[in-house]
């Protein structure tokens, strides 16, 4: 398990170093732009600059940010008794050093992420029409999914180069844009001066500052799609139960909901990606997740055990390559870690209105309103600052003492 | 002079050398008993909502009363086993005994729909899960400990300061053992 971490580590080290030379050549290169005289090494600074000051910020309050733009609100254990005990059992069985604060958005899309750059502090928020559509293995291999990315150290990951990331495309958009509106002040000054070598100089900056991002971007969006399966396969060792997120997964893809409160930047930190339109063709390269269709069919081709080299036998088979998915030392664990049989409890199907109903229920609770079954069969909901001490029932008139 | 030297060296050397392999074995031993109390904490859950558990069924399940008295039966039978493999032997007998109490729910509609009773199944299939979740890391520290007192040399060490091997948590259950067909 170790190994796994170390060398996801690594890879991450290499990323995350060719982000910085390329931040790096961006201010060189827009600094020289301006100002031909030692302007690189001002561009240097400023653009590291930028990236220092976000880094900082993401470091010691991004948690915070983040739970907070997604409207995630942390819940007690009464709120949902089944998510805490699911989300126990992931910390057992992954050797968690600490429970993960749980997190409940009001949303009637179901998704799901994992924050927390260390394991000791992280979190762990699920919407309320996820909580409503899943049965309990499902639940498991969500939150097992959301947890590994927790232990294998994605989110640090995630966090900082994806900060790298947006001071690149920043950077490149206000050089662009500053180009386009004052810009041409300064190289009109120094084209008198200088003139040929000034003007290739430009050129070049202009080049980099359209290609940059887009080049980090397809780095790290294929790094994000593999770091995905690698969080599937240790849900996988986790639970012992491929199946549970496999139609876990299907389901939040079947959802037509809209996660209102998924943006372009907190979109990769979700299971499955919040802004994809229904139905579009996710084989592409500008994906920051692999298609569901193609986890869940790996996921189902597991057979034999629930180790990464079961996950990663599967992984080849649908894949139809020898691609390395899973570090060696990942694989070189030949020990047989059994599947479980499937749960005997049995699984209410998913209607329609009672879905609803559900997750109109969680919301509710999670904004602290009380419930009282009046013996009419009326499930009266009170909020939180109703502030009588009775109460007549709607439908049948009966009268509650709050 | 230089004799008396060495041999100082050599016997500080050994008593080294002891004094950090008894700490090793300490620390594998310890790591183990905290491995088993994770499993025990939620063992002893288990016995706690059992008695709930049946409470609730009772008026419900007239006709299963064998299942409840076996229960009943291996509840006692694992509160009071000693050693690791009596105490996995009667847990096992109580995992099947709830796995078929739970099989039989399925003919009474009224008590699937008892909200505390749903709330117990929901406390007792977490409880379990945590259970074979925490047996695996359990299983894991007792054969590093017994590796380190079986091999070469901290055994001598390990037999002079009477460390015992420690027993694996092993399921009965043969189920668990099976792996399920995948169909396509």
């Amino acid at each position: 398990m170790w190994e796994l971490i170390e060398a996801n580590r690594r890879k991450s080290l290499i990323l995350f170093f060719s982000l910085g030379l390329t931040l790096l050549l961006l201010g060189y290169f827009f600094g020289s732009a301006y100002y031909p005289d030692g302007g690189g090494f001002i561009g240097i600074f400023f653009a590291f600059l930028i990236w220092g000051i976000l880094s900082l910020i993401s470091y010691f309050s991004g948690s915070k940010i983040l739970l907070a733009v997604s409207g995630a609100k942390e819940v007690t254990r009464d709120v949902h008794p089944q998510l805490f005990n699911v989300v126990e059992e992931m910390k057992i069985s992954a050797g968690l050093p600490a429970l993960p604060k749980i997190y409940i958005i009001n949303e009637a899309a179901p998704n799901a992420f994992a924050t927390g750059i260390k394991p000791e502090n992280s979190a762990v928020a699920v919407t309320a029409g996820l909580l409503a559509r899943l049965n309990r293995d499902e639940l498991q291999g969500v939150v097992a999914h959301e947890v590994s990315h927790i232990v294998n150290r994605d989110v640090m990951f995630m966090t900082f180069s994806g900060i790298m990331l947006g001071s690149i495309v920043l950077i490149s958009e206000v050089f662009l844009r500053s180009l386009w509106f004052g810009g041409g002040r300064y190289s009109s000054k120094s084209s008198k001066s200088s003139g040929q070598g000034q003007m290739i100089i430009m050129i070049v900056a202009i080049v980099f500052a359209i290609l940059a991002p887009i080049l980090a971007q397809l780095l790290y969006f294929a790094i994000s799609r593999k770091r995905e399966y690698l969080a599937d396969a240790s849900a996988v060792r986790y639970t012992r139960y491929p199946e549970g997120l496999a139609s876990a997964l299907e389901k939040i893809s079947d959802s037509s909901i809209d996660l209102k409160t998924a943006n372009k930047v907190t979109a990769p930190m979700y299971i499955v990606n919040p802004l994809k339109p229904k139905g579009q063709k996710l084989t592409n390269l500008s994906s920051t997740h692999p298609p569901i269709s193609e986890r869940v069919r790996i996921l189902r081709s597991i057979s034999g055990g629930a180790n990464y080299i079961d996950y990663q036998n599967a992984f080849n088979k649908v894949k139809k390559g020898e691609v390395s998915l899973i570090p060696s030392s990942g694989l070189a664990d030949q020990t047989s870690v059994g599947l479980k049989e499937a749960a005997v409890i049995p699984v209410a199907l998913g209607l329609d209105k009672q879905t609803k109903r559900d997750t109109g229920d969680i919301m509710m609770k999670v904004n602290n309103y009380s419930f009282i079954n009046c013996s009419c069969g009326l499930k009266i909901k009170i909020p939180p600052d109703y502030k009588k001490t009775e109460l007549f029932c709607p439908r049948c008139g009966t009268k509650h003492i709050l | 002079m230089t004799g008396l030297i060495i041999l100082l060296v050599v016997v500080a050397v050994f008593v080294l050398f002891v004094i950090s392999m008894y700490n090793s074995l300490i620390q594998l031993r310890n790591r183990v008993k905290n491995a088993w109390s994770q499993i025990d904490v939620q063992l002893k859950r288990r016995h706690d909502l059992i008695p709930n558990l049946l409470e609730t069924v009772k008026g419900y399940m007239k006709h299963e009363r064998e299942i409840m008295e076996n229960i009943t039966k291996y509840r006692s039978q694992a509160m009071d086993a000693g050693t690791v493999g009596e105490k996995a032997q009667a847990e096992g007998l109580l995992s099947g005994a709830l796995g078929q109490l739970r099989v039989q729910v399925e003919n009474y509609p009224d008590l699937k729909a008892n909200q505390n009773f749903l709330a117990l199944q929901e406390e007792l299939t977490s409880t379990e899960n945590k259970i074979s979740f925490a047996r695996q890391s359990y299983n894991d520290e007792v054969l590093s400990y017994n590796n380190k007192i079986q091999m070469f040399p901290s055994n001598i060490i390990a037999g002079m300061f009477k460390f015992l091997q420690e027993e694996f948590f092993q399921v009965e259950d043969a189920k668990e053992r099976e792996v399920p067909k995948v169909s396509f």
